[in-house]
């Protein structure tokens, strides 16, 4: 029972989901199913809420490694939230100067508007900003010329490089309008528009069975695993 | 001679004075505006056709077209146009007398003050939804239009969407003049209703496509079961997931299980959800910690009702600690970060990427790699994957990441899915060849001839009719 009610569920929401895109009469069905979704994402909210107060209380209260990480997540995450909902140092909308709460919450100006220009947003974009480090030591790595497969990524990637900046267009100026393929910046759009794209559309190719056989075995049911097991 | 240059002066006056008023004149009006059902459609559109204006082709710059208002659009509209009256009125009195009270030095939340805003905005607002009310009135009984789209001159159809099939709708096409002056409106004959098909008959080769593949896979469902073998290449990615809970059991560290930055409504969660029931039903046997943070709570509680029976079916209940398994946040790099803090306090032996991943594949890949942890990744983000195959030892590409539950399961009825997604190659590759032959046959004997203007058509009949 405990699986074979969600299996029934999963495989009604997916047909009813597929029928509709083709039968006009049933879109509406779609359209509900989507909103089903929409409604119980909401809810999980609250069980996500409630799950780190959870989690990160526990942690403070055994006084964990790491405790410390906790106690600043849990007075963010409540400040935040009081601030929010509170709409604290929110002005009333111009049109209902008596309503204390009828201005915006993220009005400019307001605390909450404060903690996400200047405190979220650094933060979201100090960890994005990262990803330029990691990029140059990942291509460190996987350029290393250690055997012939690495050889013709280390190749390709150097053309690549090469044929978008300045300085790669200058090196082959001089060469004759027959050979105009072989001028670097030429080179880089075939391989992109070519082999990169001849390559990407394989692999989207495989992506988009893969998709149609899961979704398949999962609203069949003959994939259980996401329930824990084949066993009922 | 002098009377015959003063009537050739006059008759020049004359015919520039004509012209000078015939540009001023609009164009002849469009004529016969007619509305047809729109053929294998949910119910929601209709096809309008007109009569050019007899001056299209020298004085129209563009035709205006125009639609009826449904009855509840109409209410919606003059509800609309009292809530625009009344807030825009409130709000100038609320203005002006804050502006006063600022000259006065009065503050804003003077009792007195706010007693006067109150009774001047019911004042004010009364006016305005008197005047709005009249106006109504005045109008009651004419049909009205919403202006729907602008069409170019020649152009005489237009197909209208995001219509109600239970209402008739009328139409209006006026002609623009390239001096600006509208012609006087063509309106339909008759109110048409839309009619809602059976079948979106647009989509009639895809539905073939998705029969013959879904009829596939299910059929070698069906032979497997029947207990015909059915082989698999090796995925040296899903080989190494035991390899990878066996280090950690062997080293002492934890696991960590990463599921992706998506809910549970997207296909590649699921995928990995179905490869963390394997890899915690290794953890298990082996006794290894398993940690899995999501950034969805729908993915959390999915994850510990698919970890807590891979316990189970290992023979393990009493190992199973769902606190392991935890929401962290809803934001992408937020997630990130906690990640990879996690990762370098905690330094897990083994990292699973399964899932669908952006900005943050390489970041977490990397911080892994910096811990010497053995990491495997899956995803079916193309643009995810040289970030992964350069940073982690293994990497599951596109398909091979749908196939690993079929793969570690080794079920016949799984491996019996992915014969029947063979078939789907083999229909891709058919029409692949096809298409690409024909462009090259069109290329040879040259696109202008008879041949290949044929060819062409039917490779824009395959682009946009069969695979759309």
């Amino acid at each position: 029972m405990k699986r074979t009610v969600p299996i029934i569920i999963t495989a009604l929401g997916g047909f009813v989901l597929i029928i509709a895109y083709f039968i006009p009469r049933t879109q509406g069905w779609g359209e509900t199913a989507a909103i089903w979704f929409d409604v119980l994402a909401s809810i999980a909210f609250i069980l996500g809420g409630g799950n780190l107060l959870k989690i990160h209380l526990k942690k403070i209260s055994d006084q964990n490694s790491g405790w410390g990480y906790s106690a600043i997540t849990i007075t963010a995450f409540l400040f935040t939230l009081f601030v929010g909902l509170g709409k604290i140092g929110v002005n009333p909308n111009i049109q209902y100067p008596d309503f204390a709460w009828s201005g915006s919450y993220r009005t400019i100006g307001s605390p909450f508007w404060w903690l996400y220009e200047y405190a979220f947003k650094p933060l979201t974009a100090t960890m994005f900003a990262m990803l330029a480090f990691y990029v140059a030591s990942a291509a460190f790595r996987a350029f290393r010329a250690k055997n012939i497969e690495a050889i013709l990524l280390l190749g390709t990637a150097f053309i690549i490089l090469l044929g978008r900046t300045f300085a790669g267009v200058l090196l082959t100026s001089w060469l004759p309008d027959w050979l105009v393929g072989l001028k670097l910046e030429n080179l880089t759009v075939t391989i992109m528009k070519v082999f990169n794209t001849a390559g990407n559309r394989a692999i989207m190719i495989g992506i988009a069975l893969g998709i149609a056989s899961t979704s398949l075995k999962v609203l069949l049911g003959v994939d259980r695993t996401y329930l824990g097991g084949g066993e009922d | 001679m002098k009377s015959s240059l003063l009537s050739k002066a006059v008759l020049a006056g004359l015919v520039l004075a004509a012209t000078v008023w015939a540009q001023e004149e609009g164009p002849a009006p469009p004529t016969n505006v007619v509305a047809t059902d729109h053929p294998w459609d949910g119910g929601t559109q209709l096809d309008v056709s007109w009569t050019l204006s007899a001056d299209d082709a020298v004085n129209v710059a563009t035709y205006k077209f125009y639609r009826t208002l449904t009855e509840a659009e109409m209410l919606k509209e003059e509800a609309d146009a009292r809530f625009k009256a009344l807030n825009h009125a409130k709000q100038i009195v609320t203005t002006e007398l804050f502006a006063d009270a600022d000259q006065q030095g009065i503050p804003h939340d003077d009792p007195e003050l706010l007693g006067r805003i109150r009774a001047a905005r019911k004042s004010a607002a009364d006016e305005a939804i008197t005047a709005v009310n009249a106006d109504i009135v005045a109008t009651a009984g004419e049909t009205k239009y919403r202006f729907i789209s602008i069409l170019l001159a020649g152009e005489n159809t237009l197909t209208v969407a995001k219509l109600n099939r239970a209402v008739a709708y009328g139409f209006k096409v006026v002609a623009i003049g390239k001096n600006g002056v509208e012609s006087a409106p063509a309106v339909s004959m008759a109110a048409v209703q839309p009619i809602r098909q059976g079948f979106d008959g647009t989509r009639f080769f895809l539905s073939l496509i998705v029969f013959i593949i879904c009829g596939a896979v299910i059929y070698y469902i069906n032979v497997a079961r029947s207990g015909k073998p059915l082989n698999i290449r090796k995925i040296a990615g899903l080989q190494a997931v035991y390899e990878a809970v066996g280090r950690a059991t062997e080293m002492g560290r934890s696991i960590l299980f990463v599921p992706g930055i998506q809910d549970i409504n997207d296909i590649q969660t699921i995928a990995g959800m179905t490869i963390l029931s394997r890899v915690a039903k290794t953890a298990a046997e082996y006794e290894a910690k398993l940690e899995v943070p999501t950034s969805r709570a729908l993915v959390m509680t999915t994850a510990r009702e698919t970890v807590q029976a891979a316990f189970l079916s290992a023979g393990r209940p009493d190992a199973f600690n769902q606190d392991l398994i935890y929401y962290v946040t809803d934001e992408q790099f937020g997630y990130v970060a906690y990640l990879s803090g996690m990762m370098v306090r905690e330094k897990p032996a083994a990292c699973f990427y399964m899932g669908s991943f952006f900005a943050e594949s390489l970041i977490l890949a990397e911080t892994g790699n910096s811990i010497g942890a053995i990491q495997i990744a899956g995803t079916a983000q193309p643009a995810q994957l040289p970030f992964f195959v350069a940073a982690c030892d293994y990497t599951l590409i596109g398909e091979e990441f749908f196939a690993a539950s079929a793969y570690l399961s080794g079920e016949p009825d799984q491996l019996g899915s992915l014969k029947g997604q063979d078939v789907g190659k083999s229909i891709v590759g058919i029409i692949m060849v096809i298409g690409v032959t024909m462009l090259t046959l069109a290329a040879i004997v040259g696109f202008d001839s008879g041949f290949g203007a044929a060819m062409l058509d039917a490779v824009d009949f395959l682009k946009s009719v069969i695979l759309t």
